[in-house]
């Protein structure tokens, strides 16, 4: 295991690809190489500026990225791309189909793209996702877009790792209530109506105005909102100016840091509670319990209590020196 | 271990048919397969490049047009020159019998001709897969 470790990484920071999509892969499926190779890469990590995009499925996102990924190249940046799509819950399998609009990236050796499916994370960003990002910025990205599809718990999950969010609609859906219904607004740092060749953008763009004239996210930046038609590039060098002047905002105001150390928060904070959660699963004799429970002998909250007390010692008894 | 079998299918060549394509791909989908639907119009030299990035098990090539005796075997010449023999490429679409010999001796592991049972070949990809992934983990 170690020497297939070493070839890896070494074949990884030699700029290979390969590595890069095997290491990606061996997080993916849980294989301990992985865990191994995370912990060194993410000492080297810490340099890419993420942006997420996410939007309801059909919006435009992969059209979008892929205008704003040619973009960024000529800028001089290289650009990783992680595209989220849904598992199926019935059969755990998952039709990745983002490529089809990125096609023209493929060869270009500044971009990494790397389709994955949510697996068990109902529609949002699983942590190979996130544990994705974390290896394309060791990697040498400057920029990493993140792209998931916008329902539900997804968009959300956005959230948790990029730095700037990216909110996609069209004209004509007739969900922009129901954004702004549902808190979902409140994460976007920029907003883009796509599809501006079809319907009626500007009156979409003038209602996101006036919702976002009244709410803010990040005290100091009001969101703009773009106009963009993805297919033709339109509207694209506006956002990519948007990203860079968020960017410059959240730097210079000092938001970023707190921001990052945040999100580090509760990522810390998520993977005790899986760890703790898979400890329960494995180590705790339920047996006993739950049949005291189920004869009223003792209530489910202090069964819980006990439980837990059985593989965390309590807080004073062993804790940290 | 969540081990997925990732297959990426795209379409070599010049025509943009690309209904069988997507049945093959959404019967994989159903057979919890991860599916990458990289689109019509790929260049061997594309094809080999997203398979690259994605680490997929196997490469599904879908073709109507003819040029399949050039571009099948270019992508597995490409393929095994860039990651090994580890993925498996199959091949579909409209292939005369005498020209499925030609596309085996170089490297593709199977033709599935227009009307063979997503079954047939669900299953084909699972028995090879399962052999590969076998070999390389001892
Ligand atoms: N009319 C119009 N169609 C677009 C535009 N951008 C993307 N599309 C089309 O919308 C469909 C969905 O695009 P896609 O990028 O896959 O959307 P996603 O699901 O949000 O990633 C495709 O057929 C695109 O060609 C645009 O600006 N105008
Ligand atoms: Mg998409």
């Amino acid at each position: 295991m170690e020497k297939m470790i070493e070839e890896l990484l070494k074949e990884f920071r030699q700029g290979s690809k390969r590595a890069a999509a095997r290491i990606i892969s061996l997080i993916e499926n849980e294989a301990p190489e992985g865990k191994e190779i995370l912990r060194v890469l993410y000492k080297e990590s810490g340099r890419s500026y993420i942006v997420g995009i996410t939007g309801p499925a059909g919006a435009g996102k992969s059209t979008l990225t892929d205008a704003l990924v040619k973009l960024m190249r000529h800028r001089g940046y290289r650009v990783g791309v992680v595209a989220v799509d849904p598992t199926s819950p019935f059969t755990g399998g998952a039709l990745l189909g983002d490529r089809v609009r990125m096609s023209d990236l493929t060869l270009d050796p500044g971009v990494f793209i790397r389709s994955m499916a949510s697996r068990g994370h109902l529609g949002g960003l699983s942590w190979a996702a996130r544990d994705a990002l974390v290896v394309l910025d060791a990697f040498g990205c400057d920029y990493i877009l993140v792209e998931t599809v916008g329902a539900g718990q997804s968009q959300v999950d956005v959230v948790k790792v990029a730095d700037t969010v990216v909110l996609v609609t069209v004209p004509g859906l007739g969900d922009d209530i129901q954004a702004a219904k549902a808190g979902i607004m409140e994460i976007g740092d920029i907003f883009v109506v796509n599809k501006a060749d079809r319907g009626d953008a500007d009156q979409v763009v003038r209602y996101l105005q006036s919702i976002l004239e009244q709410q803010t996210k990040t005290e100091g930046w009001l969101p703009p909102v773009i106009k963009t038609v993805a297919w033709r590039g339109e509207g694209v060098e506006e956002l990519l100016d948007a990203v860079e002047r968020h960017r410059s905002f959240l730097v210079n105001s000092g938001h970023l840091d707190p921001l990052r150390k945040m999100r580090l928060k509760e990522e810390i904070i998520e993977r005790v509670e899986r760890l703790i959660f898979a400890r329960l699963k494995k180590e705790v004799r339920m047996d006993g319990v739950l049949e005291e429970v189920y004869s009223r002998q003792l209530d489910p909250l202090s069964a819980a209590e006990a439980l837990v007390g059985e593989i965390i010692p309590q807080a004073g008894s062993a804790g940290r020196k | 271990m969540m081990r997925k079998i990732r297959v990426l299918i795209a379409k070599p060549g010049l025509d943009g048919h690309d209904r069988g394509a997507k049945v093959i791909a959404r019967a994989l989908r159903d057979a919890g397969m991860e599916v990458i639907y990289t689109g019509i119009r790929q260049t061997p030299e594309q094809i080999v490049a997203a398979a690259v990035q994605e680490d997929v098990d196997v490469v599904g090539l879908s073709l109507l047009s003819g040029a399949h005796l050039h571009l099948f075997p270019k992508v597995v010449k490409l393929l095994r020159e860039q990651v090994g023999d580890k993925v498996l490429v199959i091949g579909g679409g409209i292939i005369p019998e005498e020209d499925i010999p030609i596309l085996k001796e170089q490297g593709v592991a199977a033709i599935f001709g227009p009307g063979t049972p997503t079954s047939v070949i669900i299953d084909f990809i699972k028995e090879k897969v399962g052999e590969k992934s076998q070999g390389t983990s001892a």
